[in-house]
């Protein structure tokens, strides 16, 4: 792991210890959201899940209804009965913000023309088939769910983007971030504390050898005055 | 207000025509790649489903615009039947966020 290299003083050391303060309160911190959005986040892919198992399903169905009645039917009729819907749907979308992620909302609504709701279908019924209307029926069943679906997968997509990114976050901060204020702490430590052993042993051994000296200049006097 | 989108093969879009989703009818995957930078680029479309066998080979337009909250691409299946592309997006999606495959573990 690469040291930050720092300039062994208090001052630095009080830098450091402040960083990895902050550091370990936004891990813990971006901790707490990451197990958040992986809940939210459980709970929208396995809704997701159940719909989607659903609505294939269900047009599986459709599309086998739909293929004996566009075989019976001459193609150019089939798409000029289709092709002026009956209903006109309205989709509208609202932003709601999941853990600070801003997602999609759909909420789709039909507004029906009064002389359409009149009719049940958008085509006459006369010149096309039976099974047209049932698999069409069948179709405009799970509008709703396609597109709670893609509302559903659009929130799992955001929402997985948010998670990767935060655990990127936590991991950098727990094994790179943290260690590294940790041991550059311990190193400034260790520098500052074998500096005041070397002064305390420089301060004994001063204090030695001034006792020495005294020691010497006694003894001369002595030897001076017995002379 | 919005419109919804669906792109794909004649077969498997024309019954959503009834429904008063905007049909787009693509045979082939570069037609669909450009189709769906279009869409998206219109700005009018909130939600555009794309049939599986499109979706396939449109994945390096559909991942540029994953990240992004509107639109909503979503894959169906389309009328040849399921193939699990759908599903395997979902998987996808959880191993991104989880790491590991945690949904579908049991199911294989």
């Amino acid at each position: 792991m690469a040291e930050i290299r720092v300039n062994p003083t208090r001052m630095e050391m009080k830098k450091l210890q402040s960083r990895y303060t902050t550091a370990r309160r936004g891990h813990k911190l971006l901790k707490d959201k990451r197990d958040e959005l992986m809940k939210q986040f459980l709970e929208v892919v396995r809704e997701d899940k159940a719909l989607r198992e659903r609505v294939e399903k269900a047009l599986e169905l459709y599309y086998k209804g739909f293929s004996v009645a566009s075989a019976s039917a001459n193609p150019k009729m089939l798409e000029e009965s289709l092709i002026c819907p009956k209903k006109e749907g309205k989709l509208e979308v609202t932003y709601k913000n999941m853990m600070s992620v801003t997602v999609p909302e759909f909420s789709y609504s039909e507004a029906e023309s009064e002389e359409a709701a009149a009719q049940s279908f958008n085509y006459g019924l006369a010149f096309t088939s039976g099974d047209l209307d049932v698999s069409l029926r069948e179709l405009g069943g799970i509008l709703e769910d396609l597109v709670r679906m893609a509302e559903l997968e659009k929130q799992a997509q955001l929402l997985a983007e948010e998670i990767e990114k935060t655990r990127r976050r936590v991991n950098a901060l727990e094994y790179i971030m943290m260690p590294q204020y940790l041991a550059a702490i311990k190193t400034i430590k260790m520098k500052l504390d074998e500096n005041e052993r070397g002064n305390t042993t420089r301060l004994m051994k001063v204090k030695d050898m001034m006792l020495e000296e005294q020691r010497r200049a006694g003894k001369e006097v002595q030897e001076e005055e017995e002379e | 207000m919005y419109k919804i989108g669906i792109i794909g093969d004649r077969d498997s879009v024309l019954g959503f025509m009834a429904l008063g989703f905007a049909v787009h009818e693509i045979q082939n995957g570069e037609d669909a790649g450009k189709k769906i930078s279009e869409l998206v680029k219109s700005g009018e479309y909130a939600v555009i489903f794309i049939t599986e066998d499109l979706a396939l080979v449109t994945e390096e337009e559909r991942a540029k615009y994953k990240d992004m909250p509107l639109p909503a691409i979503t894959v169906i299946p389309s009328s040849k039947g399921s193939r699990g592309y759908g599903m395997a997006n979902i998987k996808s999606a959880v191993e991104r966020a989880v790491g590991a495959d945690i949904l579908f573990k049991d199911s294989e």
